[in-house]
């Protein structure tokens, strides 16, 4: 597959053949820096990081993926200290980075940001998150986690927890989850019910929905419990909120009907939705989905470099 | 036929049945009020037996061709395109939605980028009926009213 200056902007774009072959990439290239410690596919190569909006966790498993993979890193982590401030356009910001670098990861407050970036640069952008709308690399990240944890991804059933209604990380999921046989659990308050027209696509591409506001009773059922934060915000008073925020907690008593295999998932950061609890017990697999963002990153950047023939 | 005889061109193209209203916008859209071009006529509220009320527009010397007709499906859906020659209606056809929409339809979200930054917008038609466009940048959808209100 040619991935050579591709970008990397919007699940959207995205075939199942693309997403295989992204995680089995990912997959030989931990196994391989296991074995080695530290690899040098990417040596000389210098990948730019433009958070125009702050981010712990995505910046730096795209940094530390690009030095596993032998490369450097120049870039920014807040737009506050560039040319922007002076009202530079994204465009001129994008065609003057390009010259100093080989790929480009960005985020920005607005939605489409990545996209328009990607049409201006020669060189690869991958999106680390536009506004509200796509985290292609946490989705890819997630599945890379799923299909770790079972070796597969087909056949499963999987909950996704939380605000379904606005939550970009959970929409994007569920579309990718759409490619695969997979029977999806949606637990959330009344409130905050996956939109119905993803809901009719999952439907149209037969995946098995189940909507439902009862966490502990679809426990049970799951292989995988995806969890995702609620927001006071989402709530017109505070008592509403909090009653939501009690029952929809994830901790030792709620998971004690699981399956045995259960995993928890998170894409982190949590605040109070899973109890500390849960952390040593076998079904959490939240720490070991972080880990997964560095080789499904090291594969993307390798993959838009053009530099991992015969990986 | 009285219509016809203060408005025939010999050569050029009329759109019929546009919805009443909406003639300026077709003549807006397709750029057809170029300084030196053809003569330009807007007939407004004329009677129609199929819309009531309908708009035209005749252009003089210009021949439109079906892809660029199809920027005003979205305001004329109705509209009917007839290309004139030697003052006879030599070839007629509807407009039809095309499968991109480029440079006329503004994205209703505030936060998308081409809101913000030098881009030419472009939508992506999800569905004709009813009508559903999704942007290229944001990919947020766009339906309805939310269309004829940011066109
Ligand atoms: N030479 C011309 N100059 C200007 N307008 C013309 C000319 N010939 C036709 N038209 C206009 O073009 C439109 C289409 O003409 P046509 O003779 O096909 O009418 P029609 O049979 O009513 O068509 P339709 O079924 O599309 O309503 C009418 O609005 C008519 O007035
Ligand atoms: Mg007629
Ligand atoms: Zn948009």
């Amino acid at each position: 597959m040619d991935w050579k200056g591709r970008d990397v902007i919007s699940v959207r774009d995205f075939s199942k053949e693309d997403i295989e072959f992204v995680l089995k990439v990912a997959e030989r290239l931990e196994t391989e820096l296991n074995e080695k410690g530290s690899l040098d596919y990417a040596k000389g190569k210098i990948l730019a990081t433009l958070f125009f909006e702050p981010s712990t966790r995505t910046r730096l498993s795209f940094e530390s993926a690009m030095h596993r993979l032998g490369g450097s890193v120049i870039g920014f982590s807040s737009a506050a200290s560039t040319s922007v401030k002076k009202g530079e356009s994204l465009a001129d910001t994008i065609k003057t980075v390009e010259q100093y670098s080989d790929v480009i990861v960005m985020r920005h407050p607005m939605e489409g940001a990545a996209r328009l970036a990607a049409e201006v640069a020669e060189i690869p952008v991958i999106n680390a998150g536009d506004g509200s709308n796509q985290h292609p690399t946490q989705t890819l990240l997630d599945l890379y986690t799923i299909k770790r944890a079972f070796g597969k991804i087909d056949g499963l059933t999987i909950g996704l927890l939380g605000d379904l209604k606005y939550g970009r990380t959970v929409h994007s999921l569920a579309e990718a989850l759409a490619f695969y046989d997979v029977e999806l659990y949606l637990i959330s308050p009344e409130l905050l019910r996956m939109p119905k027209h993803i809901i009719e696509e999952l439907r149209e591409k037969g995946v098995k929905v189940h909507e439902t506001t009862d966490l502990e009773g679809a426990i049970p059922e799951l292989d995988v419990l995806y969890v995702t934060r609620i927001q006071r915000e989402r709530f017109p008073d505070e008592q509403e909120y909090l009653k939501v925020k009690g029952s929809y907690q994830v901790n030792c008593s709620v998971l004690k009907n699981a399956k045995e295999t259960l995993k928890v998932m998170h894409p982190l950061p949590r605040v109070d939705e899973i109890h500390p609890e849960v952390d040593k017990t076998e079904h959490a697999l939240y720490f070991r989905q972080v880990f997964s963002g560095v080789p499904v990153r090291m594969a993307l950047l390798g993959l838009t470099l053009g530099v991992l023939e015969g990986v | 036929m009285a219509e016809l005889k203060v408005t025939a061109i010999k050569e050029g193209t009329v759109i019929d049945h546009i919805p009443a209203g909406k003639g300026l916008k077709v003549i807006e859209i397709l750029r057809l009020n170029r300084p030196n071009g053809g003569v330009l006529l807007l007939a407004s509220n004329v009677h129609s037996g199929k819309l009531g009320r309908k708009d035209i527009v005749k252009v003089e010397g210009r021949f439109l061709s079906e892809e660029e007709v199809n920027k005003i499906a979205l305001i004329a859906p109705t509209a009917t395109v007839n290309i004139v020659r030697d003052y006879k209606v030599s070839e007629k056809f509807k407009v039809e939605v095309p499968d991109e929409i480029t440079g006329i339809l503004r994205c209703a979200n505030p936060n998308c980028v081409s809101n913000h930054e030098y881009t030419v917008s472009k939508f992506y038609v999800v569905s004709r009926e009813p009508l559903k466009v999704r942007c290229h940048y944001c990919e947020r959808t766009m339906e309805g009213d939310e269309i004829l209100r940011n066109l």
